[in-house]
Protein backbone atom coordinates (compact mmCIF):
# COMPACT_ATOMS: atom_id res chain seq x y z
CA UNK A 1 0.00 0.00 0.00
CA UNK A 2 1.19 3.38 -0.67
CA UNK A 3 2.22 5.33 2.38
CA UNK A 4 4.25 8.65 3.52
CA UNK A 5 5.40 9.65 7.48
CA UNK A 6 3.03 12.37 8.86
CA UNK A 7 2.05 13.66 12.07
CA UNK A 8 -0.72 11.86 13.58
CA UNK A 9 -3.80 14.31 15.08
CA UNK A 10 -6.18 14.18 18.03
CA UNK A 11 -9.30 14.09 15.22
CA UNK A 12 -8.83 13.49 11.69
CA UNK A 13 -6.08 12.53 9.21
CA UNK A 14 -2.67 12.72 9.48
CA UNK A 15 -0.51 16.21 9.00
CA UNK A 16 2.49 16.12 6.23
CA UNK A 17 3.55 19.60 8.07
CA UNK A 18 3.83 20.24 12.03
CA UNK A 19 2.96 23.87 12.34
CA UNK A 20 1.11 26.49 14.66
CA UNK A 21 -1.08 28.83 12.65
CA UNK A 22 -1.37 32.58 13.48
CA UNK A 23 -4.82 33.31 12.15
CA UNK A 24 -5.78 36.86 11.73
CA UNK A 25 -9.24 37.72 12.17
CA UNK A 26 -9.14 40.77 9.81
CA UNK A 27 -6.86 43.24 7.50
CA UNK A 28 -5.67 45.11 11.05
CA UNK A 29 -4.70 42.24 12.69
CA UNK A 30 -2.81 40.93 9.79
CA UNK A 31 0.36 42.65 10.49
CA UNK A 32 0.59 41.49 14.13
CA UNK A 33 -0.18 38.31 13.34
CA UNK A 34 2.98 37.91 10.61
CA UNK A 35 5.34 39.88 13.09
CA UNK A 36 4.54 36.79 15.56
CA UNK A 37 5.02 34.12 13.23
CA UNK A 38 8.57 35.94 12.20
CA UNK A 39 9.69 36.16 15.75
CA UNK A 40 8.32 32.58 17.16
CA UNK A 41 10.45 30.85 14.27
CA UNK A 42 9.95 28.56 11.16
CA UNK A 43 7.30 26.22 12.66
CA UNK A 44 4.70 29.05 13.21
CA UNK A 45 2.94 30.01 10.27
CA UNK A 46 0.56 33.17 9.67
CA UNK A 47 -1.96 33.52 7.22
CA UNK A 48 -2.34 37.56 6.57
CA UNK A 49 -5.43 38.26 4.50
CA UNK A 50 -7.23 41.36 3.79
CA UNK A 51 -10.59 41.07 4.58
CA UNK A 52 -12.51 43.76 6.86
CA UNK A 53 -13.36 43.26 10.08
CA UNK A 54 -17.02 44.24 9.93
CA UNK A 55 -18.19 42.40 6.47
CA UNK A 56 -22.00 41.03 5.79
CA UNK A 57 -23.18 38.60 7.42
CA UNK A 58 -22.63 35.76 4.47
CA UNK A 59 -19.14 37.18 4.22
CA UNK A 60 -18.55 36.96 7.64
CA UNK A 61 -19.78 33.41 7.86
CA UNK A 62 -17.36 32.25 4.67
CA UNK A 63 -13.88 34.50 6.13
CA UNK A 64 -15.13 32.33 9.74
CA UNK A 65 -15.38 29.18 7.81
CA UNK A 66 -12.07 29.33 5.84
CA UNK A 67 -10.31 30.35 9.33
CA UNK A 68 -11.26 27.74 11.34
CA UNK A 69 -10.47 25.36 8.25
CA UNK A 70 -7.05 26.94 8.11
CA UNK A 71 -6.62 26.41 11.97
CA UNK A 72 -8.02 22.47 11.77
CA UNK A 73 -6.04 21.61 8.69
CA UNK A 74 -3.97 18.44 9.37
CA UNK A 75 -1.21 20.52 9.07
CA UNK A 76 -1.59 22.32 11.73
CA UNK A 77 -0.81 20.82 15.38
CA UNK A 78 -1.86 24.01 17.24
CA UNK A 79 -2.74 28.01 16.37
CA UNK A 80 -3.09 31.29 17.82
CA UNK A 81 -6.34 33.41 16.76
CA UNK A 82 -5.36 37.32 16.53
CA UNK A 83 -7.96 39.68 16.37
CA UNK A 84 -7.82 43.88 16.55
CA UNK A 85 -10.44 43.27 18.97
CA UNK A 86 -13.71 45.17 16.84
CA UNK A 87 -14.27 42.76 14.76
CA UNK A 88 -17.64 41.44 13.92
CA UNK A 89 -15.77 38.44 12.55
CA UNK A 90 -15.67 35.78 15.56
CA UNK A 91 -12.25 34.71 16.64
CA UNK A 92 -14.10 32.40 19.75
CA UNK A 93 -15.72 30.83 17.05
CA UNK A 94 -12.35 30.11 15.07
CA UNK A 95 -10.75 29.00 17.96
CA UNK A 96 -13.70 26.76 19.42
CA UNK A 97 -13.73 24.68 16.07
CA UNK A 98 -9.88 24.79 16.10
CA UNK A 99 -9.99 23.14 19.59
CA UNK A 100 -12.95 21.15 18.59
CA UNK A 101 -10.17 19.35 16.43
CA UNK A 102 -8.32 18.69 19.81
CA UNK A 103 -5.76 21.10 18.91
CA UNK A 104 -4.26 23.76 21.56
CA UNK A 105 -5.88 27.35 20.37
CA UNK A 106 -5.27 30.76 22.30
CA UNK A 107 -6.49 33.98 21.67
CA UNK A 108 -5.07 37.66 21.69
CA UNK A 109 -6.67 40.86 21.17
CA UNK A 110 -4.28 43.77 20.06
CA UNK A 111 -6.95 45.72 22.40
CA UNK A 112 -6.94 43.89 25.36
CA UNK A 113 -2.99 43.38 24.99
CA UNK A 114 -2.45 47.58 25.14
CA UNK A 115 -2.06 47.75 21.68
CA UNK A 116 0.60 45.82 18.77
CA UNK A 117 3.71 46.03 20.36
CA UNK A 118 2.38 44.47 23.76
CA UNK A 119 0.54 42.31 21.48
CA UNK A 120 3.64 40.95 19.10
CA UNK A 121 5.46 40.47 22.30
CA UNK A 122 2.37 38.30 23.71
CA UNK A 123 1.26 36.21 21.00
CA UNK A 124 5.24 35.18 19.82
CA UNK A 125 5.61 34.41 23.81
CA UNK A 126 2.05 32.50 23.60
CA UNK A 127 3.27 30.54 19.35
CA UNK A 128 6.46 29.42 21.28
CA UNK A 129 4.56 28.07 24.16
CA UNK A 130 2.42 26.13 21.58
CA UNK A 131 4.91 25.28 19.23
CA UNK A 132 6.89 23.73 22.74
CA UNK A 133 3.59 20.97 23.12
CA UNK A 134 3.52 20.11 19.10
CA UNK A 135 7.51 19.97 18.98
CA UNK A 136 7.92 16.16 19.90
CA UNK A 137 5.12 14.67 17.42
CA UNK A 138 7.05 12.19 15.58
CA UNK A 139 6.48 11.49 12.16
CA UNK A 140 5.00 8.17 11.73
CA UNK A 141 3.62 5.73 8.88
CA UNK A 142 0.05 6.57 7.48
CA UNK A 143 -1.72 5.29 4.77
CA UNK A 144 -2.05 7.60 1.64
CA UNK A 145 -6.09 7.20 1.74
CA UNK A 146 -5.26 9.64 4.39
CA UNK A 147 -4.04 12.43 2.36
CA UNK A 148 -6.83 15.07 0.55
CA UNK A 149 -4.85 16.34 -2.27
CA UNK A 150 -5.73 19.69 -4.28
CA UNK A 151 -5.01 20.29 -7.52
CA UNK A 152 -4.87 23.63 -9.14
CA UNK A 153 -4.21 25.53 -12.17
CA UNK A 154 -2.33 28.91 -12.60
CA UNK A 155 -1.00 30.92 -15.81
CA UNK A 156 -2.33 28.10 -18.15
CA UNK A 157 -1.31 27.85 -21.81
CA UNK A 158 -2.01 25.12 -24.52
CA UNK A 159 0.51 22.72 -22.55
CA UNK A 160 -1.93 22.67 -19.52
CA UNK A 161 -4.15 20.88 -21.10
CA UNK A 162 -1.79 18.54 -23.26
CA UNK A 163 0.51 17.77 -20.58
CA UNK A 164 0.87 18.98 -17.00
CA UNK A 165 -3.07 19.10 -16.26
CA UNK A 166 -3.89 15.17 -17.60
CA UNK A 167 -0.59 14.24 -16.20
CA UNK A 168 -1.62 15.32 -12.33
CA UNK A 169 -4.38 13.85 -13.25
CA UNK A 170 -3.43 10.64 -13.72
CA UNK A 171 -1.48 11.03 -10.37
CA UNK A 172 -5.13 12.11 -9.01
CA UNK A 173 -6.01 8.94 -10.36
CA UNK A 174 -3.70 7.03 -8.07
CA UNK A 175 -4.65 8.66 -5.11
CA UNK A 176 -8.23 7.66 -5.71
CA UNK A 177 -7.53 3.86 -6.32
CA UNK A 178 -5.35 4.16 -3.03
CA UNK A 179 -8.41 5.39 -1.36
CA UNK A 180 -7.81 8.67 -0.67
CA UNK A 181 -9.33 12.41 -1.78
CA UNK A 182 -8.30 14.37 -4.62
CA UNK A 183 -10.47 17.42 -5.31
CA UNK A 184 -10.34 20.50 -7.93
CA UNK A 185 -12.19 23.63 -8.28
CA UNK A 186 -12.20 27.12 -10.09
CA UNK A 187 -15.96 25.95 -10.57
CA UNK A 188 -15.40 29.29 -13.73
CA UNK A 189 -13.33 26.79 -14.91
CA UNK A 190 -15.78 24.46 -15.68
CA UNK A 191 -17.85 26.67 -18.05
CA UNK A 192 -17.86 25.08 -21.05
CA UNK A 193 -16.85 21.30 -19.74
CA UNK A 194 -19.47 20.92 -17.52
CA UNK A 195 -21.01 18.36 -19.49
CA UNK A 196 -18.17 15.98 -19.15
CA UNK A 197 -18.29 16.56 -15.32
CA UNK A 198 -21.55 16.22 -15.02
CA UNK A 199 -21.77 12.66 -17.05
CA UNK A 200 -19.16 11.11 -14.37
CA UNK A 201 -21.22 12.46 -11.16
CA UNK A 202 -22.03 9.88 -8.75
CA UNK A 203 -25.55 10.68 -8.44
CA UNK A 204 -28.65 13.06 -9.64
CA UNK A 205 -28.12 15.04 -6.50
CA UNK A 206 -24.24 15.61 -7.17
CA UNK A 207 -25.16 16.40 -10.59
CA UNK A 208 -27.99 19.50 -10.10
CA UNK A 209 -25.75 21.03 -7.50
CA UNK A 210 -22.54 21.15 -9.86
CA UNK A 211 -24.65 22.66 -12.86
CA UNK A 212 -26.19 24.99 -10.15
CA UNK A 213 -22.81 25.83 -9.04
CA UNK A 214 -21.22 26.95 -12.39
CA UNK A 215 -25.06 28.21 -13.53
CA UNK A 216 -23.77 30.89 -10.07
CA UNK A 217 -20.67 31.51 -11.71
CA UNK A 218 -21.61 32.13 -15.38
CA UNK A 219 -24.67 34.51 -14.15
CA UNK A 220 -22.46 36.44 -12.17
CA UNK A 221 -20.89 37.63 -15.53
CA UNK A 222 -24.19 37.71 -17.01
CA UNK A 223 -25.67 39.82 -14.51
CA UNK A 224 -23.05 42.48 -14.57
CA UNK A 225 -23.27 43.04 -18.25
CA UNK A 226 -19.79 41.88 -18.65
CA UNK A 227 -18.48 39.22 -21.15
CA UNK A 228 -15.80 36.76 -19.65
CA UNK A 229 -13.84 37.29 -22.32
CA UNK A 230 -11.03 39.30 -21.37
CA UNK A 231 -10.39 37.77 -17.90
CA UNK A 232 -11.47 34.20 -18.70
CA UNK A 233 -9.11 33.08 -20.88
CA UNK A 234 -6.84 36.02 -19.79
CA UNK A 235 -4.78 38.12 -21.55
CA UNK A 236 -1.43 35.60 -20.80
CA UNK A 237 -3.97 32.29 -21.17
CA UNK A 238 -4.39 33.60 -24.85
CA UNK A 239 -0.82 34.47 -24.98
CA UNK A 240 -0.22 30.96 -25.01
CA UNK A 241 -2.65 29.71 -27.26
CA UNK A 242 -5.80 29.20 -25.34
CA UNK A 243 -8.63 31.26 -27.43
CA UNK A 244 -11.89 31.02 -25.27
CA UNK A 245 -13.38 29.20 -21.95
CA UNK A 246 -14.67 26.29 -23.16
CA UNK A 247 -10.80 25.33 -24.46
CA UNK A 248 -9.31 26.57 -21.14
CA UNK A 249 -12.19 24.43 -19.27
CA UNK A 250 -11.76 21.22 -21.37
CA UNK A 251 -7.83 21.22 -20.38
CA UNK A 252 -8.24 22.84 -16.88
CA UNK A 253 -10.42 19.38 -15.80
CA UNK A 254 -8.22 17.29 -16.62
CA UNK A 255 -5.90 17.85 -13.77
CA UNK A 256 -8.19 15.91 -11.95
CA UNK A 257 -7.97 12.94 -13.30
CA UNK A 258 -10.92 10.75 -14.65
CA UNK A 259 -12.57 8.90 -11.65
CA UNK A 260 -16.62 9.71 -10.59
CA UNK A 261 -17.16 13.07 -9.20
CA UNK A 262 -18.05 11.94 -6.08
CA UNK A 263 -19.53 15.25 -4.82
CA UNK A 264 -19.11 19.03 -4.44
CA UNK A 265 -18.75 21.55 -1.80
CA UNK A 266 -18.57 25.21 -1.34
CA UNK A 267 -15.62 27.26 -0.69
CA UNK A 268 -13.46 26.62 2.53
CA UNK A 269 -15.99 23.28 3.75
CA UNK A 270 -14.70 20.53 4.57
CA UNK A 271 -13.43 18.00 1.94
CA UNK A 272 -14.48 14.36 3.27
CA UNK A 273 -11.32 11.90 4.00
CA UNK A 274 -11.41 8.72 1.62
CA UNK A 275 -13.67 10.53 -0.14
CA UNK A 276 -12.70 9.98 -3.94
CA UNK A 277 -12.78 12.99 -6.36
CA UNK A 278 -15.00 15.87 -4.46
CA UNK A 279 -15.19 19.18 -6.43
CA UNK A 280 -15.13 22.85 -4.95
CA UNK A 281 -16.66 26.01 -5.59
CA UNK A 282 -14.07 28.42 -5.63
CA UNK A 283 -13.12 31.42 -8.00
CA UNK A 284 -10.41 31.23 -10.76
CA UNK A 285 -8.32 33.32 -8.63
CA UNK A 286 -5.61 30.99 -8.02
CA UNK A 287 -4.48 32.05 -4.66
CA UNK A 288 -7.70 32.51 -3.22
CA UNK A 289 -8.93 28.46 -4.31
CA UNK A 290 -5.81 27.27 -3.03
CA UNK A 291 -6.69 28.64 0.36
CA UNK A 292 -10.11 27.65 0.09
CA UNK A 293 -9.00 23.89 -0.70
CA UNK A 294 -6.16 24.09 1.97
CA UNK A 295 -8.55 25.30 4.43
CA UNK A 296 -10.88 22.10 3.23
CA UNK A 297 -8.56 20.05 4.80
CA UNK A 298 -5.81 19.48 1.51
CA UNK A 299 -2.47 18.60 3.05
CA UNK A 300 -0.34 19.33 -0.73
CA UNK A 301 -1.43 20.83 -3.51
CA UNK A 302 -0.67 20.48 -6.95
CA UNK A 303 -0.42 23.23 -9.04
CA UNK A 304 0.33 23.53 -12.84
CA UNK A 305 1.47 25.68 -14.48
CA UNK A 306 2.19 26.73 -18.61
CA UNK A 307 3.37 30.51 -18.25
CA UNK A 308 4.89 29.94 -15.31
CA UNK A 309 3.75 30.54 -11.64
CA UNK A 310 5.61 30.60 -8.36
CA UNK A 311 3.22 31.19 -5.58
CA UNK A 312 2.78 28.56 -2.62
CA UNK A 313 0.94 28.87 1.03
CA UNK A 314 2.06 29.45 4.62
CA UNK A 315 0.31 25.49 5.73
CA UNK A 316 0.79 23.50 2.73
CA UNK A 317 3.67 22.37 0.32
CA UNK A 318 2.59 23.39 -2.94
CA UNK A 319 3.70 21.02 -5.64
CA UNK A 320 4.81 23.15 -9.32
CA UNK A 321 4.31 21.03 -12.20
CA UNK A 322 4.75 22.43 -15.83
CA UNK A 323 4.11 21.13 -19.21
CA UNK A 324 6.03 24.03 -20.74
CA UNK A 325 9.64 23.17 -21.75
CA UNK A 326 10.57 26.84 -21.58
CA UNK A 327 9.06 27.30 -18.53
CA UNK A 328 10.56 24.05 -17.10
CA UNK A 329 13.79 25.49 -18.39
CA UNK A 330 13.61 29.45 -17.54
CA UNK A 331 12.04 28.73 -13.95
CA UNK A 332 13.73 25.51 -13.15
CA UNK A 333 14.34 26.82 -9.65
CA UNK A 334 10.54 27.40 -9.02
CA UNK A 335 9.60 24.53 -10.74
CA UNK A 336 9.01 20.78 -8.79
CA UNK A 337 8.01 18.41 -11.81
CA UNK A 338 8.37 18.68 -15.11
CA UNK A 339 6.06 17.31 -17.39
CA UNK A 340 7.08 18.83 -20.81
CA UNK A 341 8.98 15.46 -21.43
CA UNK A 342 5.65 14.34 -22.90
CA UNK A 343 6.39 16.66 -25.67
CA UNK A 344 9.24 14.38 -25.98
CA UNK A 345 7.51 11.24 -25.52
CA UNK A 346 7.23 10.14 -22.10
CA UNK A 347 3.84 8.87 -21.44
CA UNK A 348 0.86 10.65 -19.04
CA UNK A 349 1.06 7.73 -17.12
CA UNK A 350 4.81 7.41 -16.80
CA UNK A 351 4.23 11.31 -16.05
CA UNK A 352 1.41 10.90 -13.68
CA UNK A 353 3.45 8.22 -11.30
CA UNK A 354 6.27 10.68 -10.94
CA UNK A 355 3.76 13.53 -9.75
CA UNK A 356 2.63 10.55 -7.58
CA UNK A 357 5.76 9.30 -5.76
CA UNK A 358 6.66 13.12 -5.50
CA UNK A 359 3.17 13.92 -3.60
CA UNK A 360 4.33 10.89 -1.14
CA UNK A 361 8.06 12.33 -0.87
CA UNK A 362 6.72 16.18 -0.15
CA UNK A 363 3.92 14.63 2.73
CA UNK A 364 7.08 12.64 4.14
CA UNK A 365 8.50 15.87 4.20
CA UNK A 366 10.39 17.11 1.12
CA UNK A 367 10.61 20.64 0.89
CA UNK A 368 8.79 21.75 -2.38
CA UNK A 369 10.28 24.64 -4.52
CA UNK A 370 8.16 27.75 -2.57
CA UNK A 371 8.80 25.94 0.71
CA UNK A 372 12.15 26.19 -0.02
CA UNK A 373 11.69 29.71 -0.83
CA UNK A 374 9.28 30.89 1.77
CA UNK A 375 6.71 31.69 -0.99
CA UNK A 376 3.42 31.58 1.31
CA UNK A 377 0.67 33.68 -0.24
CA UNK A 378 -2.54 33.56 1.50
CA UNK A 379 -6.09 35.56 0.40
CA UNK A 380 -9.80 34.80 1.38
CA UNK A 381 -12.28 34.80 -1.09
CA UNK A 382 -14.25 37.29 -0.84
CA UNK A 383 -18.04 37.19 -1.32
CA UNK A 384 -19.35 40.27 -3.79
CA UNK A 385 -22.05 42.51 -2.81
CA UNK A 386 -23.94 41.65 -6.15
CA UNK A 387 -23.23 37.98 -5.72
CA UNK A 388 -24.47 38.27 -1.82
CA UNK A 389 -27.68 39.71 -2.82
CA UNK A 390 -28.51 37.95 -6.30
CA UNK A 391 -27.02 34.25 -5.36
CA UNK A 392 -26.73 33.53 -1.73
CA UNK A 393 -30.08 35.77 -0.68
CA UNK A 394 -29.13 37.75 1.92
CA UNK A 395 -26.87 40.47 2.82
CA UNK B 1 0.80 12.92 -25.31
CA UNK B 2 -2.79 11.79 -26.17
CA UNK B 3 -3.71 12.67 -29.43
CA UNK B 4 -1.76 11.91 -33.21
CA UNK B 5 1.28 14.05 -33.71
CA UNK B 6 1.18 15.31 -37.60
CA UNK B 7 4.62 15.23 -39.10
CA UNK B 8 5.93 16.29 -35.75
CA UNK B 9 4.55 20.08 -36.47
CA UNK B 10 1.06 19.68 -35.23
CA UNK B 11 -1.08 17.50 -32.54
CA UNK B 12 -4.13 16.46 -33.47
CA UNK B 13 -5.85 15.59 -30.22
CA UNK B 14 -9.23 13.56 -31.29
CA UNK B 15 -9.69 12.53 -35.05
CA UNK B 16 -13.14 14.40 -35.38
CA UNK B 17 -11.01 18.13 -34.65
CA UNK B 18 -10.69 20.67 -37.09
CA UNK B 19 -7.91 22.60 -35.85
CA UNK B 20 -4.60 20.68 -35.11
CA UNK B 21 -2.04 22.55 -32.17
CA UNK B 22 1.32 23.69 -33.04
CA UNK B 23 4.15 21.93 -30.40
CA UNK B 24 6.82 24.07 -31.75
CA UNK B 25 7.02 27.56 -33.67
CA UNK B 26 5.90 26.87 -37.05
CA UNK B 27 6.59 29.15 -40.11
CA UNK B 28 4.51 30.11 -43.14
CA UNK B 29 5.04 27.41 -45.47
CA UNK B 30 5.48 24.64 -43.19
CA UNK B 31 3.15 21.85 -44.49
CA UNK B 32 1.13 19.65 -41.91
CA UNK B 33 0.21 16.05 -43.11
CA UNK B 34 -3.53 15.35 -43.12
CA UNK B 35 -5.87 13.65 -44.36
CA UNK B 36 -3.57 11.54 -47.10
CA UNK B 37 -2.46 15.38 -48.54
CA UNK B 38 -0.58 18.32 -46.65
CA UNK B 39 -2.08 21.55 -44.90
CA UNK B 40 0.28 24.75 -45.86
CA UNK B 41 0.76 27.41 -43.62
CA UNK B 42 -0.72 30.76 -44.25
CA UNK B 43 1.31 32.24 -41.98
CA UNK B 44 3.77 32.14 -38.50
CA UNK B 45 2.18 30.23 -36.34
CA UNK B 46 3.93 30.49 -32.35
CA UNK B 47 3.60 27.08 -30.10
CA UNK B 48 0.26 26.15 -28.79
CA UNK B 49 -1.73 27.91 -30.74
CA UNK B 50 -4.54 26.61 -33.40
CA UNK B 51 -4.51 25.64 -37.21
CA UNK B 52 -7.29 25.38 -39.16
CA UNK B 53 -7.04 21.82 -40.77
CA UNK B 54 -10.40 22.21 -42.92
CA UNK B 55 -11.77 25.27 -44.18
CA UNK B 56 -14.47 26.80 -41.94
CA UNK B 57 -17.53 29.12 -42.27
CA UNK B 58 -19.09 31.62 -40.08
CA UNK B 59 -20.52 30.24 -37.61
CA UNK B 60 -19.33 26.58 -37.59
CA UNK B 61 -18.37 25.22 -34.70
CA UNK B 62 -15.04 24.66 -33.71
CA UNK B 63 -13.68 21.51 -32.24
CA UNK B 64 -10.69 20.53 -29.98
CA UNK B 65 -10.76 17.67 -27.37
CA UNK B 66 -13.48 16.17 -29.85
CA UNK B 67 -15.57 19.15 -27.88
CA UNK B 68 -16.96 22.93 -29.09
CA UNK B 69 -14.35 25.54 -28.00
CA UNK B 70 -16.13 28.34 -29.92
CA UNK B 71 -17.60 29.41 -33.36
CA UNK B 72 -15.95 30.98 -36.23
CA UNK B 73 -17.06 34.82 -36.52
CA UNK B 74 -15.47 34.61 -40.24
CA UNK B 75 -14.68 32.24 -43.27
CA UNK B 76 -10.88 30.19 -41.83
CA UNK B 77 -8.94 28.41 -44.75
CA UNK B 78 -6.88 25.41 -44.10
CA UNK B 79 -3.75 26.46 -42.91
CA UNK B 80 -5.08 29.67 -41.48
CA UNK B 81 -4.10 30.53 -37.35
CA UNK B 82 -7.14 29.86 -35.81
CA UNK B 83 -6.88 32.60 -32.23
CA UNK B 84 -9.87 34.86 -30.69
CA UNK B 85 -9.48 37.35 -34.53
CA UNK B 86 -11.37 34.61 -35.93
CA UNK B 87 -13.41 32.69 -33.28
CA UNK B 88 -15.13 33.49 -30.11
CA UNK B 89 -16.81 31.79 -27.19
CA UNK B 90 -20.61 31.55 -26.61
CA UNK B 91 -20.36 31.30 -22.90
CA UNK B 92 -20.36 33.71 -19.82
CA UNK B 93 -21.48 36.70 -22.73
CA UNK B 94 -23.41 38.94 -20.28
CA UNK B 95 -21.77 41.61 -22.73
CA UNK B 96 -24.55 39.64 -25.62
CA UNK B 97 -27.63 40.00 -22.96
CA UNK B 98 -26.83 43.16 -22.10
CA UNK B 99 -26.42 44.55 -25.58
CA UNK B 100 -29.87 42.32 -26.33
CA UNK B 101 -31.75 44.23 -23.58
CA UNK B 102 -30.45 47.46 -24.88
CA UNK B 103 -32.49 47.16 -28.39
CA UNK B 104 -35.65 45.60 -26.82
Amino acid sequence: MASFEGYERPVGPAGVRNYVAVLPTSVAASPVADEIADRAGENVRSTPHQMGGDPPDAAREQIERTLAGAGTNPNVGAALVVSLGTETVDADRVANDVADAGRDVETLSVREAGGTTAAVEAGAELASDLWGEIAEIPRVECDASELRFGVECGGSDATSGIAANPSVGAACDGLVKDGGTATFSETPEFIGAEHILSDRCADEDVRERLLDYVDQRESTAELMGVDLRGAQPSPGNQEGGLTTIEEKSLGAISKGGTSPVQGIVDYAEQLPVGGGLVLMDTPGYDVESVVGKVAGGCQVVAFTTGRGSTTGNPLAPVIKVTGNPQTADRLSNNMDVDASTVFDGESIDSVGERIYQTLLAVASGQQTAAELRRLEEFAINELQPNELRELRGNI
Amino acid sequence: MKGEVLGDLGLHMVAEDNVVTAIDDLEAGDEIPYDGGAIELAEDIPFGHKIALVALEPDDTVRKYGEPIGQATEAIAPGEWVHTHNIESKRGRGDVDAAEEEVA
